[in-house]
């Protein structure tokens, strides 16, 4: 029994990550058909940027903050210099600027920052907390309770806010949106900004247990992108479950099966949902009226 | 806008005449490398870089070698052993260089060595596997200990402890496989006994599913972990987190104050075996390493800033050790040269004392190890190793 706590907190805390990656994916798909392979730069930048301020002398509270502020204008110059001028082309070219924009973000990383890997001190120190026989860190609960927190506020933001029902409106049908009066181009950069922020957000708390790196964003990305398709791609709700249960079936493949296959083991399993459900497991089927 | 075009065309010209003058002045000897300097193996690479170029300067500052200057051309794989291949074939088509001192990782020296092998170029390989010299080729040698080196040296440190089973837990890139490859195949000589083993990929951020499996299988007394990068540091401090208190060793791949920088307080009490480099100022006097190690520490600490690692000790090994075989050839006929580094005796290096032959290209013994034990974030040396 303690073994398997152990298993599902190591699976749980590796999950938030995916899902708070997947959900910047989400995020921006659904304001504007846009799959941002730049997502996982986002995390990097949040964690590389916060261990550099607090190298120099600021203070690690501060640090944070002037990090997701950074993430969040390279977002939205992201947005208008790249994938706005671009907006009249079809999806697969806006995916390949945004692969282009992940490349340059990894690049400019390794010249401002460097190659090196770097970690932060953990938020509640790293004596581990044993529950049930298994020892779980403080970190681990950290990342958790910031996932829970940061989607309740979308949540809150999108049922409370007018802005948030124009996010909704926008991702439901475009154009009309803008015959209502919404401008859709503010929208779109907001989720952009909306989206730099959660991962920037991810990318700090996430950093005392991983470990950051200019290069640090590939892998979750391409996580982070299975997570968001296999909970069905423009469910935000499904963007957080498909990212816990990816970190669930690699932590309980490597504890249970075989450590050497877990990601084969997991991208198998999205393999056979995405075969038996093609719009994942909370998507929509994608109606249109003749 | 003629006049703006001529004075382009003759500052062009007279451009390409002076490079050329520059280059036909003396022949230069060609060192080419390819090393990781970036991406996931820079810390290998990096110092290695840094270490070429510093001593290159220093031998041309003092006329070269046999009157002539050292030229050194470096292209970065990032650890990638694709881009290393490349790079291997245009040293040799473009740059021709007469002598190759690189590799910095397994994988990119097994991509490149056909390369070398095929056009005749003596090349020193920097990295730690035992294949790149077994079975031995003519034309490939190796500054830094082998794994299997690493393996008995932390087999006897376990059979010294009267430990015999042991748990593995390795890193699948080239270095954690080939090392636990070759612990597998000296364990039974050395009196112990692999119980399990686990893995992890090179990028995964967390271990404790392996870890918890390690710890909840019986009769398991020390765990050991072959690897290199960043995922020795997680496992460090996964390890400390689940509180398993058997005895720990880590391989030779993390010789360097980043991993215990990495790795935190959970580094407390791991022993690894390293070159007598990490502990210099450690070192006994009578030591025959203590003044090359001195130097070389002291020299790259000033020009660098940064803490001496084992791996630019070894690239200063491969260019001494080409450079004096060099001297010793009288020019820089390839064949001549590697005969000359294949009769390399008595060379006091960083890594230790080498004595080459044709049936051995890497020249090193136990000796070469230290066993040290991480005590407050510093490097202690086990007394007796």
């Amino acid at each position: 029994m303690a073994e398997l706590l152990q298993f599902v907190s190591s699976g749980l805390t590796v999950g938030a990550i995916y899902a708070l990656v997947a959900l910047g994916f989400t995020l921006i798909y659904n304001a504007c058909d846009v799959i941002n392979f730049a997502q996982g730069e986002f995390v990097m930048l949040g964690g590389m940027t916060t261990v550099f301020l607090s190298m120099a002398g600021v203070p690690l509270p501060l640090a944070a903050l002037i990090a997701v502020l950074a993430t969040t204008a390279i977002g939205i110059v992201l947005h208008r210099f790249a994938i706005e001028p671009a907006r009249g082309a079809s999806p697969v070219v806006l995916i390949m600027i945004t692969i282009g924009a992940s490349v340059f973000l990894r690049g400019m990383a390794q010249i401002v920052f460097d190659k090196r890997f770097h970690s932060l001190p953990p938020l509640f120190g790293s004596k581990p907390i044993h529950i049930g026989g298994a020892a779980i860190l403080p970190q681990s609960f950290v990342v958790l309770a910031g996932g829970v927190v940061i989607v309740m506020l979308l949540w809150l933001f999108v049922e409370r806010t007018l802005l948030g029902k124009a996010v909704i409106a926008t991702a439901a049908n475009r154009l009309a949106a803008r015959l209502v009066g919404i401008d859709t181009r503010r929208i779109v950069e907001f989720s952009f900004a909306v989206s730099a922020a959660i991962g920037a957000v991810a990318g700090v708390l996430v950093t005392p247990i991983t470990l950051t790196s200019y290069d640090a964003g590939t892998l979750l990305a391409l996580k982070g992108f299975a997570a968001a398709m296999l909970g069905g791609i423009g469910s935000p709700f499904g963007a957080v479950v498909g990212g816990l249960i990816i970190g669930l079936i690699e932590a309980l493949s490597a504890g249970y099966l075989s450590s050497s296959y877990k990601d084969a083991i997991a991208f198998l399993i999205i393999l056979i949902v995405l075969v038996a459900m093609p719009h994942g497991l909370f998507g929509r089927a994608k109606v249109e009226r003749v | 806008m003629r006049a703006m075009q001529r004075i382009a065309a003759t500052a062009v010209i007279s451009l390409c005449a002076m490079h050329g003058a520059g280059l036909s002045a003396t022949a230069q000897i060609k060192i080419g490398s390819v090393l990781s300097v970036t991406g996931p193996a820079s810390f290998l690479g990096d110092p290695e870089k840094k270490t070429l170029e510093m001593y290159v300067d220093a031998i041309n500052a003092k006329g070269g070698v046999n009157g002539q200057k050292l030229q050194l051309i470096i292209y970065d794989d990032v650890g990638n052993a694709n881009s290393a291949r490349t790079f291997a074939t245009r040293l040799v088509e473009e740059d021709k260089v007469d002598v190759m001192v690189g590799g910095s990782t397994t994988g990119s020296t097994l991509a490149m060595m056909p390369v070398f092998e095929d056009a005749h170029i003596p090349f020193i390989s920097l990295a730690g596997a035992v294949q790149i010299i077994e079975p031995v080729r003519k034309w490939v040698f190796k500054t830094p200990h082998t794994d299997t080196m690493a393996c008995e040296k932390i087999f006897a440190d376990l059979k010294h402890r009267n430990l015999t089973n042991i748990a593995l837990i390795s890193g699948t890139g080239g270095f954690g496989k080939s090392m636990s490859a070759e612990c597998h195949k000296v364990a039974s000589k050395s009196g112990i006994k692999i119980v399990i083993e686990e893995t992890y990929g090179p990028r995964d951020s967390d271990m404790t599913p392996q870890l918890t499996k390690l710890k909840n299988t019986p009769g398991v007394q020390a765990v050991v972990n072959p690897g290199f990068g960043q995922g020795p540091a997680i496992v460090t401090r996964n390890y400390r987190q689940l509180g398993i208190n058997l005895p720990f060793y880590q391989s030779h791949g993390v010789c360097s104050k980043e991993y215990i920088k990495l790795a935190g307080e959970a580094a407390e009490g791991v022993r690894l075996p390293c070159a007598a480099l990490l502990i210099a100022d450690k070192l006994p006097a009578t030591d025959p390493q203590k003044p090359v190690v001195v130097a070389y520490s002291e020299a790259y600490q000033k020009k660098t800033g940064q803490a001496v690692s084992t791996f630019g000790g070894h690239a200063y090994d491969g260019l001494m050790i080409v450079t004096e075989a060099i001297k010793r050839a009288g020019s820089v006929d390839k064949a001549k040269v590697r005969d000359e580094i294949e009769k390399t005796k008595g060379y006091v290096g960083t890594g230790g004392i080498v004595n080459m032959s044709p049936t051995d290209h890497l020249g090193l013994d136990l000796s070469a190890f230290h066993m040290l034990e991480i005590k407050k974030a510093d490097w202690t040396l086990v007394p007796g190793t």
